[in-house]
C-alpha cells in the first residue's frame, strides 16, 4: 500500500469512478452507497479496490466486480485489481444515508439498523411502507425474489412491498 | 496477528487437516444447496418455494467461498472441485445427499416434463423430509459456523463471520416453520415425526469423527465433532421436545460420508448437478 498525500488526487479519482458503479439488481444505488467498498488505494501503481461481498451467493457480485474494473480503468488506470475481502463482514448497517434514501425512492424499504445485534423476526417486522410510510405492515416472507429482499404487506395502502432485509 | 494462520503460514502438518475440514464444509453446503434447489418451481406453497430456493442459493454461495479457500491452499479451481469430482471424492455427510423422496415411495412417475428426476419428485416428493432435514442441518451448520468464527485459520474465521448474518435467516425459517407444523394438524405432526425418525441416524452422521479432529482442536482451528455434537444437542433437544419429536438414543449414526463412503443418493444427486458442466467443461459462462 502506497497511500500518501501525493497520490490523493488519484485515489479521489478511483472513488469518483466507484460512485458510477451501481448494483445491477438495484440500479439506483452505487457500490459506495451500498457500503461494499472497504478501501481504495494504489498498490505499486495499480489501482486496488477492496470489496466486501453482500451475500456470498449473490450473482450480482461478479457483475459488480467486472463493472468496478471497467469504471476504474475508464478513469485512467491501466491496471486495476479488485480484491474480495470478508473482514470486516459487510452488514446492511454499512449502507449510507444517501443509499437508504435511494432504496426507498426505488420502492424498497431500507433495512432496519441493527447495530451489530443479531437480526430477529421482530426487528424485520418493524418496517415502514416505502410508499405511504405507514407502520401498519405485515411481514409476509423473510425470503424474497433476490437474496437480499424480504416481502411485506402494507395494511394502510394495501400494497405488497419489498424490503432490503437487515443482515 | 502472529497467532493466526492463513494460506501462506499454515504449518505443513496441519494443512491436510484444514483441507479435509474445508472439503467437509464445502461439500455439505453444495449438496444441501442442490437438494433444496430441486424444489425450485414446484415447492408445496409459494413462500416455501422461495425460501428453499433462497437458502439453496445461499448455500451454493457458501460452497463457492469454501472451494475458493481450498483453491488458495493449492487444490483445483472451484468449478473443477464442484463439478468434476466423483462421489468417493466427496466428504459431505450422507444426510445432505439424501433424496427428497421417501425410500419407500413407488418408483413410477408419469411423464410430465420430459425429465424423469423432476417427474418423480413432482409425483412422490416428500417435502416433510426436506424440511426436517433442513431444520436438523441448519442448526448444526450454525453451531459449526459460530465455533469457526474464532478459528485460528483466519480466512475461514473471516468467512464464517460474514456468513453468520445469512444463516440467521435460515434458523428463523427453520424454527418458525417447525412450530407451525407442531401446532398444525395430526397430518403435519405425523409427517414431521415420520421424517424425523427416518433422518435422525443420518443427522447424527453430520458429526462423524474424523482422523483430523484432535489435531484441529489442539491447533484452535475447529472443535472436535463430539464437542460440536453436544452443543447441537443442547440447542435442538428442547425445540424437538416442544415439537413432540422424541429422540431414540439407541439409534446408530450413519457414518461413512466423511471418508467418502456414500449411498446411491449422492451419485444420483451428482449425476444431475454435474451433468451440464460435464457436457463441455471448457465452456465459459
Amino acid at each position: 500500500m502506497t497511500n500518501t498525500t501525493d497520490n490523493q488526487p488519484q485515489i479521489d479519482a478511483i472513488w469518483n469512478a466507484l460512485q458510477t458503479v451501481t448494483d445491477p439488481e438495484i440500479p439506483v444505488i452505487s457500490v459506495v452507497e451500498l457500503g461494499i467498498i472497504q478501501d481504495a488505494y494504489l498498490d505499486d501503481g495499480d489501482a486496488t479496490v477492496e470489496m466486501c461481498p453482500t451475500f456470498a451467493g449473490c450473482p450480482a457480485l461478479d457483475v459488480m466486480r467486472d463493472n468496478i474494473r471497467h469504471a476504474v480503468r475508464a478513469a485512467g488506470f491501466d491496471s486495476v485489481n479488485v480484491k474480495v475481502v470478508y473482514d470486516p463482514p459487510w452488514t446492511t448497517d454499512r449502507i449510507t444515508d444517501d443509499g437508504r434514501r435511494k432504496l426507498k425512492e426505488f420502492g424498497l424499504a431500507p433495512p432496519t439498523q441493527c447495530g451489530g445485534s443479531p437480526v430477529t423476526e421482530a426487528l424485520i417486522k418493524e418496517t415502514a411502507c416505502p410508499f405511504c410510510d405507514s407502520k401498519d405492515t405485515n411481514l409476509e416472507s423473510i425470503f424474497g425474489p433476490t437474496l437480499c429482499r424480504a416481502i411485506h404487506y402494507c395494511n394502510s395502502c394495501q400494497q405488497s412491498f419489498e424490503q432490503f432485509k437487515p443482515v | 496477528m502472529s497467532d493466526l494462520y492463513n494460506a501462506s503460514n499454515l504449518p505443513a502438518d496441519l494443512k491436510p487437516a484444514v483441507i479435509d475440514l474445508l472439503y467437509r464444509l464445502a461439500d455439505d453446503s453444495i449438496l444441501i444447496g442442490h437438494r433444496n434447489s430441486e424444489w425450485t418451481g414446484i415447492g408445496p406453497i409459494l413462500e416455501e418455494d422461495i425460501a428453499f430456493s433462497s437458502m439453496a442459493q445461499d448455500k451454493m454461495g457458501h460452497a463457492a467461498a469454501y472451494y475458493t479457500l481450498l483453491h488458495e491452499l493449492g487444490e483445483d479451481d472451484p468449478d473443477t472441485l464442484a463439478f468434476m469430482r466423483d462421489a468417493p471424492d466427496f466428504r459431505c455427510c450422507q444426510l445432505v445427499a439424501l433424496s427428497n423422496i421417501a425410500p419407500d415411495a413407488p418408483s413410477d412417475a408419469a411423464d410430465i416434463c420430459n425429465n424423469p428426476t423432476r417427474d418423480r419428485l413432482m409425483a412422490h416428493g416428500d417435502w416433510a423430509i426436506s424440511f426436517v432435514r433442513q431444520f436438523l442441518f441448519v442448526q448444526a451448520d450454525v453451531i459449526r459456523n459460530t465455533a469457526l468464527e474464532s478459528s485460528r485459520f483466519d480466512p475461514l474465521a473471516s468467512l464464517c463471520r460474514k456468513i453468520r448474518g445469512e444463516l440467521r435467516y435460515h434458523t428463523m425459517h427453520a424454527e418458525s416453520t417447525l412450530r407451525h407444523f407442531a401446532n398444525g394438524t395430526d397430518e403435519s405432526r405425523n409427517r414431521i415425526k415420520k421424517a424425523f425418525v427416518y433422518l435422525w441416524p443420518y443427522a447424527l452422521g453430520l458429526f462423524e469423527p474424523t482422523a483430523h479432529d484432535q489435531a484441529l482442536a489442539d491447533a484452535g482451528i475447529c472443535p472436535t465433532q463430539a464437542d460440536l455434537q453436544s452443543q447441537w444437542r443442547e440447542h435442538i433437544d428442547p425445540m424437538l421436545a416442544d415439537a413432540g419429536l422424541t429422540i431414540d438414543e439407541s439409534v446408530q449414526p450413519k457414518f461413512g460420508g466423511r471418508t467418502g463412503k456414500h449411498e446411491q443418493a449422492l451419485s444420483d444427486a451428482l449425476a444431475d448437478m454435474q451433468k451440464v458442466y460435464r457436457l463441455e467443461p471448457t465452456a465459459t459462462w
